[in-house]
């Protein structure tokens, strides 16, 4: 498997951002309550994230380190206006579907949380690709959690109705069924052990803060770079102490031998 | 007034922002373990909302509208609350220490807390002047204090309780919100 192709299935099996990760849960709950709706949203994100992620990993030797935040969320914000007026102008219904959630975008923490962990230390060819698998992996996620609340809530499959309305949950479309629909998932994860950041045992992340976004509240973003350098510093530090350690005990070794000389 | 009354009762129980718009779900799940830093948290985001609203909405009319920049929206309102939410900070750190030691914590956790954004997006979206703005982002964010305080009222007590292993942790929690809005849908017949 080659760099590319790898990246693609981190993105969608090892690091999925909806089951793995638990990644941008706002959207997830919100725009899930058809396939379509969570197939459109997942894509307008995966074109959001390839091309932040390009212009981000382009840019990542020019923009100063103490302002990278708010430059990467101007980039990601002058993206998330674009795609907004693309939508508007060529899938209206979308857009009246998706409303409010497509400029909320721009405070997706998968966004900012690829541009940190991974654009901005990584040439600009992989780290589209990186984009692609985590946009991928967004879309497979909200459109299956999208297929399993349409046909419960409404009886259909990407608008054709299967299940006649005497069976219809229709709570499962509401804002409830969201959270119920979410908790029997991390339910289901714990039960098989499944990888997973609600039980802890997710894949170990680049993220310096672990990447446990159920419980991060944004600020985990900025700390991280923090943290990053910390321990950086500390393990320089720590390789320098080694190194004097060595040379002293080279030299102790050397007087020792010549005191055998001597003698 | 009584239009007033009606955007504020709203958005505040009706479209509840948490638990019918899904916006600062993060902090809902995350800061909710404790009645009193989820009472914090929810001071802090009424500061913070209904200075937000405050600042986007002069920002929108004075500034993006006569210039014709109205499509430049998302960008303008995202610097403006992390700005505004700097400055808040640096202000309360000088002036008013009490303040500060209270809500300093829970600042910058709201920056990229997306109820704020969404807040000033639906003024925009909705076409509210400066007071309805205002009246609708105390609202929002009352609703938001409101339910976080419910739900770390039920953590609290659900600590105690046998909860099936599988069920421990997250699901619960989101099962416990889950319930919760559906209460909340009681409130549809007050409007």
């Amino acid at each position: 498997m080659n760099k590319y192709t790898e990246r693609i299935y981190n993105g969608i099996v090892k690091e999925n951002p909806t089951f793995v990760l638990m990644l941008g849960m706002c959207p997830t709950l919100a725009v899930t309550t058809s396939a379509i709706n969570g197939l459109g949203m997942g894509l307008s994100t995966t074109a959001v994230l390839i091309f932040s992620n390009l212009i981000i990993s382009a840019l990542r030797n020019i923009i100063p380190d103490r302002v990278r935040i708010p430059a990467f969320i101007v980039i990601v914000a002058s993206l998330v206006t674009m795609v907004q007026l693309l939508i508007q102008a060529y899938i209206p219904f979308l857009y009246d579907a998706l409303g409010i959630y497509i400029p909320l975008i721009v405070v997706n923490c998968i966004i900012l949380g690829r541009a940190e962990s991974y654009a901005s230390k990584n040439a600009p060819v992989p780290s589209a690709f990186d984009g692609i698998g985590m946009g991928l992996g967004f879309t497979v996620g909200l459109t299956l959690i999208g297929v399993f609340r349409e046909l419960l809530g409404s009886g259909g499959f990407f608008g054709m109705t299967i299940i006649p309305e005497d069976f219809h949950i229709s709570i499962f479309v509401l804002a409830p069924g969201a959270f119920f629909v979410l908790a029997m998932l991390t339910a289901l994860q714990n039960k098989f052990k499944a990888p997973s950041a609600t039980n802890g045992s997710v894949p170990a992340s680049k993220l310096a803060c672990g990447g446990d976004c159920m419980s991060c509240t944004g600020s985990a973003c900025m700390a991280n770079h923090d943290i990053l350098e910390t321990r950086q510093r500390q393990a320089e530090e720590e390789a320098l102490a080694k190194k004097k350690a060595a040379l002293a005990a080279k030299e102790a070794e050397l007087k020792a031998a010549t005191a055998k000389k001597d003698e | 007034m009584q239009e007033l009354l009606l955007i504020a009762i709203g958005s505040a129980l009706v479209n509840n922002v948490v638990l019918s718009q899904f916006l600062g779900l993060c902090p809902f799940l995350g800061v909710s373990k404790k009645v009193e830093t989820s009472a914090g948290m929810g001071a802090a985001v009424i500061f913070v909302i209904t200075l937000a609203c405050i600042a986007t909405n002069l920002i929108y009319s004075f500034v993006l509208v006569p210039l014709k920049l109205e499509y430049l929206q998302t960008i303008a309102f995202i610097l403006v609350i992390a700005a505004l939410v700097q400055f808040v900070e640096m202000f309360l750190k000088k002036n008013m220490v009490s303040l500060y030691e209270s809500l300093g914590v829970y600042l910058p956790l709201i920056t990229t807390n997306c109820a704020v954004l969404g807040v000033a997006l639906t003024n925009v979206q909705k076409e509210y002047g400066f007071v309805k703005s205002v009246v609708n982002g105390i609202g929002i964010s009352v609703g938001f204090t409101i339910a976080i305080v419910m739900l770390a009222g039920i953590r609290e007590k659900i600590e105690h309780n046998d909860v099936p292993y599988n069920f421990q942790g997250s699901p619960i929690v989101l099962i416990t919100s889950g319930l919760m809005a559906i209460a909340f849908f009681g409130f549809s017949g007050l409007i």
